[in-house]
This record gives structure tokens, C-alpha cells and sequence, in this order.
């Protein structure tokens, strides 16, 4: 074994053996290694956490986001219940397992990714094919701001504004061919930028690229929206820059993030949280306090609202989260129960 | 070295026992810290009971490593350390539970009754802490002496809440498994450490060798 002397060893910082780039994202190398703890994996934020306190380390540069010029559109208002949860809880609490399986990996680990250049196509059964860049996603169609209730299959709920516009817009540009029955979505694929994709189980076990679908009747209402913002800002990775489904009236899951590929199609599209455990998660995930997730219940939630760590609240789930006025025809006929 | 400068003292044990009490106690003192500064995430409640939960868990891993560790080392002193360590196991799990009802249920017990008893996680969950608070009620010197040979039966509990209580956290996350199966793993290779002080494995290393015996003998 080598023996090294103190006052060798104190010649060297750690920053002039370890490249700069190396020594600033140690953190992340450390744990891609395998060199982490069961408590470490569980909240790289904690970790995080300690050096922001007790040290100066300087975080890593946030996304930048840039304001949108919108209209307010207050048709849904109404619907509302509750309070607007505060910006910094809706962009500091999300499941994005692309970037990691805590509420806090995405926020952390999603500011590098590239938004510009992006490509979103739009094709199958429709007249005309689209492939949008980053500028036409955000200028193509005037965009509005939308309040909309937010319910997790966990259990927990936000309200939040967001900006963008409505699908069915979107996909009258492309022109819906008269066979088609449902709408394909697919998350971006890119494992450099997204560390959950790089390993099935990091990423929760889901088979990546995220797939998420709707039929063509839901894709239709003007209730389901695409997201480019929120809170009047351009939307952080961790939301799912640069665009978004929001479902108001389903479970968060069925609203998939950063989508590169929407395809209209005729046949019933495959839904990742269906693939992975189909005994829970159902194709319509329709907000239901009737119909308990099969390990626990869905009749309540904790709403996520302004204020500190005892204003939090318990309230009752209303069936497809309040918006049942407007979607439950969708589904005249349907056994809910069966189809969950 | 001589061996005996190695050993643990009852003076080096009170030092010990008070390294441990920083220990158990620092994490309690950070989560404050991360709450109060606004650090534990968009929804400190959910966050505050996995930490909680894991501190629970993480101290269980840390009581079931000192008799082997006792052992290996030949340190019988440190056994001493144990009902410390497993106080600790009882504080965490007591503010997991105590976040549980008073932050996410707001002490709504009705709705306790109602829903939780259907979530099967929390009731295995709930078994492991009630027999965690029997091992903690059980813990003075006075009972201990009181009890007799049932204590260390009672206690051995500790090997079943030792598989509860990673079934609770297998079963109550999504589909983020990895820890939950580090878990498992780490208390299978505890447990599996104290296999052969077991009856059973006595029995079997018996009959095995007399079996062993029957077939050297044979003609």
C-alpha cells in the first residue's frame, strides 16, 4: 500500500485533481456509479439540502422560462375548488420518472434539458401530417390561460393555471381523417438527458418512452388542453417542457410530459401505467371516489395550497374531479367500475 | 497490538451510547431545518412521513447489526447498545405514524376507519408498530427481570417486525421498488446471519450429521 504523507496530500484540492465538470456534477456520477446508500437514493433533494445549509454550494443553474403573451379564458372557473397552489409547489412537487422517482428528482435533475430545438410530430390518421419546431408549438395557436383542478392516482391534488390551448384545436390543423377512434401521445426517448430512461428500474419500471392515450371523443372536448406554460411563463422541464397534456378530469398520469409524437389512430392505444400494472391503472383513469386504487382509497386527496406544513387539508375527491357536467356523457353507457 | 487494549469499557460504552444519541437525534434536528427553510419539496407532509418512515426503517437495520457485529468482534459490551438503538427504531416510527395521523389525516379518525383499513399496507404497517411498542414497553430492567425466559421470547418479534416493516414499504409505493428490495435484501442477510442459532437449523445440522454418520458406516 502506498503511504502518503500529509503535507502531499494537502498540495491537492479535490478541484485540481478532478475536472471541473467531473467535480461540480460529482453528485450525479456518484449515484449513476451505484455509490449510494437505500436513504441516499430516496432524495437526492435531502443530500442537496445539506450542502445548501451548512455550505455556500451554488445550485445548479435553473431552466430558464420566458413569459407568454395570453388571454384569460375563465369558462371553467366555476369548477374550481380551492385555492391556486403557490409557483414554487407545482414546479417543486412532480412525478416526472424520467428524471427520477422522488417528487423532488425532476426538479433537480430536469433544468439541462433542451427544450430548443424540439420536434413534435402529428401524423396517422389524419389529412396532413405536422412536424412542429419549439417556435411554431408556442406561436402556431393564440394561447389562454386556463384554471384547472389537478388530481395525483396518489391521492394528493393542486390547482393550477395553465397556458396553452385547447387539443382539438391542434388537431383540426392536422385534419382528423373519419376512421380514426383514439389519440396516441409519446414522451420524448433520450436517456443522456433523462437518467430515469437509462435503466428500467431507476425509472420505476416503466418501458420507456413514456405512452399515454385517449379516444377521440376525449381528445375532442375542449376541456383537454396542451399545455406550453403555466403560472403565465413558459413550463419548467419538470412540468414537461416544452409541451404537455393536461386532462383535467383524469388522474396526472394520463397527462404526459414533453410529448414528441401524437398519433391519431383507429385502434385503442397502449397507456404506460396500463402496461405496467393493469390491475391498477386503467386506460380511462377517470377521477373516481367511487373505485379505490386496489392498495388504497380514493375518496379523499391533500390538496397542495399556499402555506406552510399545517395548513395542509383533506377534502373529499369529486367524481372526474369536478368537471363531470362536461365529460360524464363521454361515457354514457360505460361501466366505470369495469373501465377504470 | 494487545488484544485487551481492544476491548469496549463500561467508560468507552458511555461514550459510545452518547455518539449514538447524536446520531439518532441529527436527523430529527436536519428534517426541522429542512421544513422551517422551506427545503422538504412541494409537499413537506408526504415528505416528512418518508423520511420519517426510512429514519424507522434505517435504525431497525442498525439494531439488528449489533449482535453480529458483538460477535465478531467479541465485544459483549455492546450489546448494551441495543435497547438504545431500538428506542430509536420506536421514536422514528412513533413521529412516522404521529405525521401520519396529525399532518396528512388531520386527526380525521372517522376517515381513518373508513379508508385507511382498506389500504393494506398501513395495516401491516400498523401490526409491526404494535409490536414495536410492546418490544418498547418491555424495555426497563424492572420488567425485563419480571418476565424472565418470555422477554427474550417477546423479543424476538424483532425478526418479524424486521420483514413487516419492508413489506409495508414495498407495498405502499407505486412502482419505485429498488429500496424497498435493498431492504428486503439487507434484513434477509441480517436475519440469515442468526440462522444458525435458530432450533430449526440445530435440528437439521444434527440430523444431518447423523445421517452423515449412518452413511460413513455403512459397510
Amino acid at each position: 500500500m502506498t503511504i502518503i504523507n500529509k503535507a502531499a496530500w494537502d498540495k491537492f484540492k479535490d478541484c485540481d485533481v478532478t475536472p471541473e465538470e467531473v467535480y461540480h456534477d460529482r453528485r450525479r456520477i456518484l449515484k449513476q456509479m451505484g455509490f449510494v446508500g437505500a436513504g441516499a437514493l430516496l432524495s437526492s433533494r435531502a443530500n442537496a439540502g445539506v450542502f445548501d445549509l451548512f455550505s455556500s454550494e451554488e445550485e445548479k443553474a435553473a431552466f430558464a422560462r420566458v413569459a407568454l403573451p395570453h388571454a384569460k379564458q375563465t369558462e371553467y372557473d366555476h369548477l374550481l375548488y380551492g385555492e391556486q397552489t403557490p409557483e414554487n409547489k407545482v414546479i417543486s412537487h412532480n412525478n416526472f420518472y424520467e428524471f427520477g422517482t422522488s417528487k423532488t428528482d425532476p426538479v433537480d435533475n430536469a433544468q439541462g434539458l433542451t427544450v430548443n430545438p424540439w420536434q413534435l410530430v402529428i401524423d396517422g390518421e389524419v389529412d396532413t401530417p405536422l412536424t412542429l419546431d419549439y417556435d411554431d408549438i408556442l406561436k402556431m395557436l393564440p394561447l389562454e390561460e386556463r384554471i384547472y383542478n389537478f388530481r395525483c392516482v396518489e391521492a394528493w391534488s393542486m390547482v393550477i393555471p395553465w397556458v396553452g390551448f385547447s387539443l382539438a384545436k391542434l388537431l383540426k390543423k392536422a385534419g382528423v381523417k373519419s376512421n380514426a377512434t383514439h389519440v396516441a401521445f409519446e414522451t420524448l426517448y433520450d436517456p443522456e438527458q433523462m437518467p430515469g430512461q437509462k435503466n428500467r428500474y431507476s425509472g420505476g419500471g416503466i418501458n420507456y418512452p413514456y405512452v399515454e392515450g385517449l379516444t377521440l371523443a376525449e381528445a375532442m372536448t375542449d376541456l383537454t388542453f396542451m399545455s406550453v406554460g403555466l403560472y403565465g411563463k413558459t413550463l419548467p422541464p419538470q412540468n414537461g417542457a416544452p409541451i404537455r397534456l393536461v386532462v383535467p378530469w383524469k388522474y396526472g398520469f394520463k397527462s404526459i410530459k414533453s410529448i414528441v409524437r401524437i398519433h391519431v389512430t383507429d385502434k385503442q392505444p397502449r397507456s404506460s401505467w396500463n402496461l405496467l400494472a393493469p390491475s391498477e391503472y386503467g386506460f380511462y383513469a377517470n377521477v373516481n371516489p367511487q373505485v379505490d386504487h386496489p392498495r388504497w382509497s380514493q375518496a379523499s386527496e391533500r390538496r397542495i395550497a399556499a402555506g406552510g406544513l399545517f395548513s395542509a387539508k383533506r377534502i373529499p375527491t369529486l367524481p372526474f374531479n369536478g368537471y363531470g357536467d362536461l365529460v360524464s356523457g363521454l361515457y354514457d353507457g360505460l361501466n366505470l367500475r369495469k373501465n377504470f | 497490538m494487545n488484544k485487551k487494549q481492544l476491548r469496549l469499557t463500561s467508560r468507552s460504552l458511555f461514550w459510545l451510547k452518547g455518539l449514538m444519541h447524536c446520531i439518532g437525534l441529527l436527523p430529527i434536528i436536519y428534517l426541522v431545518l429542512l421544513v422551517l427553510n422551506d427545503k422538504a419539496g412541494g409537499d413537506p407532509v408526504q415528505y416528512i412521513i418518508h423520511y420519517t418512515g426510512t429514519g424507522a426503517l434505517n435504525a431497525l437495520v442498525a439494531t439488528l447489526l449489533i449482535s453480529p457485529l458483538a460477535k465478531k468482534f467479541k465485544q459483549g459490551l455492546l450489546l448494551q447498545t441495543r435497547r438504545l438503538v431500538g428506542l430509536y427504531v420506536f421514536a422514528y416510527a412513533s413521529l412516522h405514524i404521529l405525521a401520519f395521523f396529525s399532518l396528512d389525516l388531520l386527526f380525521a379518525w372517522g376517515l381513518f376507519f373508513e379508508e385507511v383499513v382498506k389500504r393494506p399496507y398501513i395495516l401491516v404497517g400498523a401490526a409491526g408498530y404494535l409490536l414495536l411498542t410492546a418490544l418498547a414497553l418491555t424495555s426497563f430492567k424492572a420488567v425485563m427481570r419480571k418476565m424472565g425466559k418470555r422477554w427474550q421470547k417477546l423479543h424476538n418479534a424483532i425478526y418479524l417486525i424486521a420483514l413487516l416493516i419492508p413489506v409495508h414499504f414495498y407495498w405502499s409505493v407505486k412502482s419505485e421498488i429498488i429500496e424497498p428490495i435493498l431492504y428486503f435484501l439487507i434484513m434477509g442477510l441480517l436475519l440469515g446471519l442468526r440462522l444458525k442459532q435458530t432450533r430449526w437449523w440445530k435440528q437439521l445440522s444434527i440430523k444431518n450429521s447423523l445421517r452423515g454418520r449412518q452413511i460413513n458406516s455403512q459397510p
